[in-house]
């Protein structure tokens, strides 16, 4: 078990990058800390699996190191790590029985017998797969196939961290939840680091304290559930959590504050100056509302999705997004909205403005 | 119109369809909404000619075509898996039904351009379908099956395998593309949020039957049985016995409420969806005592499996509310948007409103 | 997925049934015609019963050569499976000299049989082919057309080079076809190259290697043309394989009937045992 350190790592797949977009991974600083639950979060191509294969080893950085503890592990290969990880699609020895995949890691480090049955009956018990000890590997489901390649990384003793690679894509829906549970319920018996990649965000802010969120090579915030949803430090974390995403509009900085559409807005934070690139307002559809007064705005459309209507609306030449409570009224067409002030913030360059300090 | 008459499909010893009849109309947006195995794929083959029913007759326009192979139907269909031309380009893929059709090039060249433009892939236009993203590379699927004037546009799942942003992105889009055309669609989900935004009409479907058919917010509002509700719910419906007796409803003596005036004294299920449950509480509502089994956070809701009274709850709140597994907990229920069924499942009253039937 | 049920189809299929009507079904027939007849030229046959099969199935010689030819088939297997597993192994899986390697093991099988036949026949002569002479001049008394051992030898190893590229390419086939996380997650396991090989590589090459195996069984068991061109059967009868001993008898002795009767005893042989290996094979698979 150990803190991992990510220091100054930068990746390129390229022999000579000069650009900065030739970079699959740019500038990261970050610690972990042992036993924490962890996710790193982003799009397909945002550099989180590169991430991920420079933890486990088998990719080495361009540039930086990366510590286990104080180990300096950046040279070593995937085996003298201690890393385990559960991959995508299913990894099970086809022709081993559940006990002897569950077995195969210690065996093959010449742990005695007597204690590799105590340490598999023990993990197949916590795993649920006491039951099907005796049976071939290959015979079972995809969910029983990812709790073997869970329990090969559980079984050890010597495990720096486990890492999962989108562990549930080939689960089925309905089974999904309960795997999701299961892997919750395990963190918090083993205590182990564990390292969660993942596009889908109810997997990544389910399993994780702390969520890391990645795009384009680049980490853009982190944070728990909560701070990535109350207060995005990216326009982009603004539309990627939460369904649907913030409403993101172009608005002029006027001494400091936010004009849109003609009006002067109060809003969580202030900016210095204007942007010479881009100055936006950030606020979710759940804090717009209609009121009495407020910016003009047309009604173009109305979707029910059940506990709440969707309602789309043009407003100073933009469209927006407002999230009204299932049965609340909703004005036909013209109508006036409100941004709720503290919820509402001014992001320059994508950045949130004023924020304290980058990730 | 597109209508099954008593249709039934089986397989060996197995029904894959029992005998069902609907109706579609031209123009009309339909969804078949139910879980991996309740007959989706099954129905749409059917309809479209690529299986034949074991009973009953499929008629079009007002002819039989029980009978007709898929070639002679004018229909198109898009997969859940991203079905393209790999050595083609996505200009070829598009126009490839066009080409069948005999269309001439210049005609080809307008439709293929405007479809393009309309999904949003004009640029990739050249490229090979390999070379896009999968949102992309289901775009294209999608202008293929919309090039041709098609009776039948039948779309099996088209989003499931998209990343969770793009899905939302597409889902925004898709009803727009079908607003003009006087063809029937028909569109397969497992997710229920997915029927509820497209609207239209909904059939709810469980193991081989058509649990209910309606306006899709009348389905989901007012579940004709209790099947059809729990279809129709996502997370899973919360159910209850419970006995109705005087001015008081009970569920075995663990929590009791206010009966509704107009519900006459027996046994009952009840049914609450998970967002009528949270974990503060509002005036009138009804608290229940559990243990958290785990928080699932979506970004902006939280979905809370709890255990109370020996059975399975689930919880449905805005905001992100973090829970500790095995923490106890108190939630609370808004009993007045509940729905009542009978012992046997069919629905008595309904406490949500909207829907008119 | 169940199709449209379509009677049409079937006329697809018939220009392919005519085609194996006329090239396999007539001839063996005309086989099964000749076998249980005797015949004294001039087109008159007289009925024989079962008495070919008979007399083949007693006779020595049929018995010699049967072992001989069974001797071949799993001495070549033994070596070129193994033998091709190991290069494939060894072969690169990514980069230029993927390429270069596949060409490379392509080349023998390129080569029509007849010609491989000639080639190792100079190639191994003692007096002037590079092999013989080379092993003559190390201090090897090595002469293939005149002892029986070196004859095998030269005989084994021409088949060896002519085929083992076959399991090669088989093999190569099974082993880029394994996912990455394989080996990854094999190493995170701390496991070594042999339980990689053991749990992992061979495993997932099964079944091409059930492919390989069953062919280079069928094929060796039927090969003529080449032990033919080298050695003609001899020294003596020495290499007369079954092939061989068939053509020797049917053409060189003209006996129709017993030459029929053997060909179906061989068709037979092949037949049962290409199943009893398939089955043998697979019902592993079939118990999961």
């Amino acid at each position: 078990m150990a803190r991992i350190t990510l220091s100054q790592l930068r990746h390129s797949y390229m022999a000579n990058p000069v650009d900065e977009a030739d970079w699959a991974l740019k500038q990261l600083d970050l610690q972990w800390d042992d036993g924490g639950a962890y996710a790193l979060l982003g799009p397909s191509g945002c550099g989180k699996t590169t991430l991920l294969n420079i933890i486990s080893g088998l990719l080495e950085p361009s540039h930086g190191r990366i510590l286990f503890n104080d180990e300096d592990v950046t040279h070593l290969p995937p085996e003298q790590r201690h890393i385990a990880q559960v991959f995508q699609f299913p990894v099970v020895y086809d022709t081993m029985t559940v006990y002897d995949n569950l077995a195969f890691p210690l065996r093959n480090r010449g742990v005695p017998e007597s204690e590799v049955d105590k340490r598999v009956t023990e993990i197949a018990a916590m795993t649920d797969l006491t039951a099907m000890l005796k049976k071939r590997a290959a015979g079972l489901t995809a969910d029983g196939k990812q709790k073997i390649s869970l329990g090969r990384g559980l079984v050890r003793t010597d495990v720096n961290a486990i890492l999962f690679d989108e562990p549930l894509t080939v689960i089925d829906p309905h089974l999904k939840f309960q795997l999701r549970s299961k892997l919750k319920e395990l963190h918090q018996r083993v205590s182990r680091t564990m390292i969660y990649v993942t596009h889908d965000q109810t997997e990544a802010l389910t399993f994780a304290d702390k969520v890391v969120v990645m795009n384009v090579g680049e980490v853009v915030q982190i944070g728990t559930p909560e701070e990535l949803f109350d207060e995005p430090q990216h326009t982009f974390v603004g539309h990627f959590i939460g369904s649907p995403g913030m409403n993101v509009l172009p608005c002029d900085i006027d001494h400091g504050q936010a004009v849109f559409a003609g009006q002067r807005l109060e809003t969580a934070n202030k900016a210095a100056q204007a942007s010479q690139n881009s100055n936006e307002i950030g606020v979710r559809p759940e804090h717009v509302r209609f009121s009495s007064t407020g910016l003009d705005a047309r009604v173009v459309k109305v979707s029910d999705a059940g506990r709440f209507n969707i309602v789309e609306a043009e407003c100073g030449g933009h469209s927006l997004k407002v999230l009204v409570k299932e049965g609340a009224e909703i004005p036909s067409e013209t109508a006036k909205l409100e941004f709720i002030p503290e919820s509402t913030r001014i992001y320059q360059d994508g950045w949130l403005a004023g924020r304290r300090s980058a990730p | 119109m597109l209508e099954l008459k008593n249709i039934a499909k089986r397989v060996g010893a197995e029904t894959h369809i029992h005998p069902t009849s609907l109706e579609f109309k031209p123009g009309s947006f339909n969804i078949l909404l139910g879980t991996t195995l309740a007959g989706k794929t099954t129905l749409m083959q059917l309809m479209a000619g690529l299986e034949k029913p074991t009973a009953g007759e499929i008629w079009f326009g007002g002819v039989d075509v029980t009978g007709v192979a898929v070639q002679k139907r004018n229909v198109s269909m898009v997969y859940q898996q991203f079905i393209n031309y790999p050595n083609m380009s996505v200009y070829d893929n598009i126009a490839s039904p066009l080409r069948v059709g005999g269309v001439d090039s210049a005609e080809i060249k307008r439709r293929v351009g405007a479809m393009a433009e309309l999904m949003r892939i004009s640029a990739m236009l050249d490229r090979r379908p390999s070379e896009l993203s999968g949102g992309q590379q289901q775009r294209t699927a999608m202008a293929r099956a919309l090039v041709k004037d098609s009776d039948l546009i039948l779309l099996d799942e088209p989003l499931a395998n998209l990343d969770f942003k793009l899905r939302e992105e597409l889902r925004d889009e898709l009803p727009k593309l079908f607003g003009t055309r006087e063809c029937v669609v028909v569109y397969a989900t497992t997710e229920p949020t997915e029927a509820l935004l497209f609207g239209g009409v909904t059939a709810a479907l469980h193991e081989g039957r058509v649990a209910d058919f309606g306006p899709t917010g009348d389905v989901y509002r007012q579940p004709a049985t209790l099947t059809g509700a729990q279809v129709f719910s996502e997370p899973p419906i919360n159910t209850v016995k419970v006995n109705k007796s005087g001015d008081r409803v009970s569920a075995d003596g663990n929590v009791n409420w206010a009966a509704p005036a107009d519900l006459p004294d027996g046994d009952y299920i009840v049914g609450i969806r998970a967002h009528h449950i949270v974990p503060v509480e509002t005036p009138g509502s009804v608290p229940i005592d559990g243990t958290i089994k785990i928080a699932e956070l979506s970004g902006s809701e939280s979905m809370v499996h709890f255990d109370a009274f020996g059975s399975d709850w689930v919880s449905l709140s805005h905001g992100v509310h973090p829970f500790d597994a095995g923490a106890a907990a108190t939630l609370y229920a808004d009993m007045s948007a509940c729905f009542y069924f009978t012992p046997d499942g069919k629905l008595v009253r309904s406490g949500e409103t909207g829907g008119g039937r | 997925m169940n199709k449209t049920v379509n009677q049409k189809a079937w006329f697809l299929v018939l220009p392919v049934l005519l085609l194996v009507a006329f090239n396999a079904i007539v001839p063996l027939m005309t086989v099964v015609n000749y076998s249980v007849q005797e015949t004294f030229g001039n087109n008159v046959f007289f009925w024989a019963g079962i008495s070919w099969f008979e007399d083949v199935l007693r006779s020595p010689r049929f018995h010699d050569a049967l072992g001989r030819q069974l001797t071949f088939t799993f001495t070549i297997l033994l070596i070129e499976v193994p033998l091709g597993v190991i290069i494939a192994l060894a072969m690169p899986r990514k980069g230029i000299w993927v390429s270069v390697c596949l060409v490379l093991m392509a080349m023998p099988l390129l080569i029509p049989w007849n010609v491989v036949g000639a080639m190792w026949n100079i190639f191994a002569l003692p007096e002037i082919g590079l092999l013989g002479k080379t092993l003559n001049a190390i201090g090897f008394d090595y002469n293939y057309t005149r002892q029986t051992g070196d004859a095998w030898f030269t005989l084994i190893l021409m088949d060896v080079w002519h085929w083992t590229s076959l399991v090669v390419l088989l093999a190569y086939a099974g082993l880029v076809s394994i996912p990455d996380a394989y080996y990854q997650a094999a190493k995170i396991d701390g496991a070594s190259s042999w339980a990689i090989f053991r749990y992992i590589q061979l495993p997932k090459m099964k079944r091409v290697l059930t492919i390989a195996i069953l062919l280079r069984f069928m094929d060796s068991f039927n090969i003529y043309t080449e032990p033919s061109v080298l050695t003609g059967g001899g020294p003596g009868n020495s290499t007369t394989l079954l092939s061989i001993d068939l053509v020797k008898i049917a053409l060189g002795q003209f006996d129709l009937g017993p030459a029929a009767a053997m060909s179906l005893i061989y068709f037979l042989v092949i037949l049962l045992m290409s199943w009893i290996f398939y089955t043998v094979m697979t019902r592993d698979e079939a118990n999961q």
